[in-house]
């Protein structure tokens, strides 16, 4: 019975995409609505085949079907989300990159840009988040992820809102709101997945065999509940028409420019810095065999970040509209928040106490370490940055830039890196990793890569910054704004030499987990859902 | 006082008041007596169950064994 109302559902959405795409108002939400009916018709087949079929979920193995299915997308959207990331970074180096008269704009800077940040935040980092928090839930709680196949249903609603998304965007579909640029729908249909996910995880917690709810989950749990909050804030809009992508968001002025950094520092607040951080007291503690250094003090790291996190954003609108007291809230609280930023990356680090001899051989936790290195890097930056004397130089400068990667790709991207080689070889019950050397080299690769990126961003913005500010003895500015362009460009290839160091190591990555699932020898299966076929 | 001074009025300073409170409440708590005990044991957790699910005899156990603790501290 249910299996029919599933097939009705699937086929009353798929004529509805298609009558959408033949009213669409543009073409990003034609394109989109064609997706939502291929997706439909999907479904629909794949239902279809399996009808009537009685789906076991044995309470006696963990859910680890869809743990795989993450680790898998994660790395895939990892390098696409790179590789997008060096083409922009080589389109600001030589605009010819940019293709204009042959793509008529599609493959432009402004198109391609919000393709890479979704899809190294939102794919990667998601995917990332989402597969991990699965992994980690149910062996914390000792129980099976709650909801039959709701995990599946996390899993791909959230690529088909990245495809979504990323038709939608090079097709010039946005909301002009940063890290927030899906249009309505997609946001909509993100809400859905999301509460999917929050279910998933709180159904998981609450069947725990184990009386305390480890920390990690307490991260996990926090991410998942903010960006709930903040996305459904941020996102209310008025659509123009139900047949356009075209919306008008409900607040104006500066109270909008407001609640869009609202929700902007806190996506970095809670998804990731939050969300990530469970990873990181799971997964050192894990590599390194040895519990987290203070338990308590991942409370007070906690607490601390929850409570001053949601202050933090009237930084990104120093010197604006904004009210001075607001502005000056924003910057006192960035500033404090250094403090449990950096209780948390020393409980990080202390964790090796003991067993510091581990950096040496084994190049997992050593990726892990970097990234709690970059962690506390970028968490003394940003404040500084917040000063609003600092942030009147650095502001709407490559310093901004340069500091985001070094958050993004030092701490989340090594971080999750960490949590894949860790993952892989028992998700897939192989005997270890097919090479270390290859973990080695990307380690190398990645972390210069970052090295050539942040110091060519802090030349760049200084440079810029001084720039602009500079005036004569009569007070009239030295340089017009495509002088500071013209003097840009040798930073410019650095940085996209960096990237591509970081997209090189990506793809060492995929080979080395691809090869040990491929060729490393099986161990005695455990859960019956671990026998799978080595491809 | 029109509402936007009078709720700003509140916010910093009876709002904040009780905000920090709160938080300094939730630091303390968590250096209470016994509290070592019982944050060891939950710090150890990530080594327990990593293979398989935990059987229903298994769980009887832990929780009979959470109640202890909570009892002694």
């Amino acid at each position: 019975m249910w299996d029919y109302v599933k097939l009705v559902v699937y086929g009353v959405i798929a004529v509805l995409a298609a009558i959408g795409a033949n009213y669409a108002h543009d073409p990003a939400y034609m394109v989109n609505a064609l997706v939502v009916m291929l997706a439909a018709a999907i479904a629909f087949v794949y239902e279809l085949r399996h009808v009537g079929e009685v789906r076991v979920h044995p309470a006696n193995e963990y859910m680890d079907g869809v743990v795989r299915a993450g680790v898998i997308a994660t790395t895939f959207w990892g390098v696409v989300g790179f590789l997008v990331g060096v083409v922009i970074a080589f389109q600001l180096a030589f605009p010819s990159l940019n293709l204009g008269n042959v793509t008529d704009g599609v493959l432009n800077f402004g198109r391609l840009r919000p393709l890479h940040t979704s899809a190294v935040i939102f794919a990667f980092g998601g995917n990332g988040l989402i597969m991990s928090a699965f992994y980690v839930v149910q062996r914390t709680s000792g129980t099976r992820l709650w909801g039959g196949n709701l995990g599946w249903f996390v899993f791909w609603g959230w690529q088909l809102m990245i495809v979504l998304a990323a038709t939608s965007y090079v097709l010039g579909g946005t909301q002009s709101r940063e890290y927030a640029e899906t249009v309505w729908y997609i946001d909509w249909w993100i809400v859905v997945v999301w509460l999917a996910f929050l279910a998933a995880f709180v159904g998981t917690l609450v069947n725990r065999k184990e009386p305390h709810i480890y920390v990690a989950n307490w991260f996990y749990l926090s991410f998942i509940i903010t960006i709930a909050m903040l996305h459904v804030v941020n996102n209310l809009q008025v659509p123009v028409s139900i047949f356009s992508s075209q919306s008008v968001s409900v607040f104006s002025g500066v109270q909008d420019a407001m609640v869009q950094w609202w929700y902007g520092h806190n996506a970095v607040g809670f998804f990731l810095t939050a969300g990530f951080l469970g990873m990181m007291y799971y997964f050192v503690p894990k590599q390194a065999e040895r519990p987290v250094y203070s338990y308590k003090l991942s409370i007070i790291h906690f607490w601390a970040l929850i409570f001053l996190y949601i202050w933090a954003g009237p930084h990104h609108l120093h010197y604006t509209a904004l009210p001075e007291w607001a502005s000056t809230l924003g910057m006192v609280m960035s500033i404090i928040l250094w403090m449990p930023s950096w209780g948390g990356m020393i409980n990080g680090l202390m964790t090796l106490s003991g067993a510091w001899d581990k950096l040496r051989t084994d190049p997992i936790i050593r990726m892990m370490v970097i990234s709690i290195g970059f962690y506390g890097m970028s968490t003394f930056e940003g404040p500084m940055m917040s000063i609003k004397a600092v942030n009147s130089l650095s502001h709407y400068t490559d310093w901004t830039i340069g500091h985001v990667h070094s958050g993004a790709l030092g701490w989340n991207g090594m971080i999750t890196f960490g949590a894949l080689y860790f993952l892989t070889p028992r998700l897939w019950n192989r005997e270890s990793l097919y090479s270390l050397k290859l973990v080695s080299w990307h380690f190398w690769l990645a972390t210069i890569g970052i090295i050539l990126y942040a110091s060519s961003m802090w030349v760049t913005g200084i440079m810029e910054g001084l720039m602009w500010r500079e005036v004569d003895a009569n007070g009239f500015l030295v340089n017009a704004f495509a002088d500071t362009v013209a003097a840009k460009f040798p930073m410019y290839v650095v940085r996209g030499t960096g990237g591509l160091m970081y997209l090189a190591g990506g793809l060492i990555m995929t080979y080395n987990l691809w090869m040990t699932v491929r060729a490393q020898p099986a161990k005695a299966v455990v859960n019956a859902n671990n026998a799978v076929p080595a491809e | 006082m029109e509402t936007y001074s009078l709720m700003r009025a509140f916010a910093d300073s009876w709002a904040m008041a009780v905000i920090f409170l709160i938080f300094v409440g939730i630091v303390a708590w968590s250096f209470r007596p016994g509290s070592r005990a019982v944050h060891d044991d939950i710090a150890n957790s990530i080594f327990r169950h990593d293979k398989k699910p935990v059987g229903e005899a298994e769980a009887r156990e832990m929780r009979a064994k959470a109640q202890r603790q909570a009892e002694e501290a």
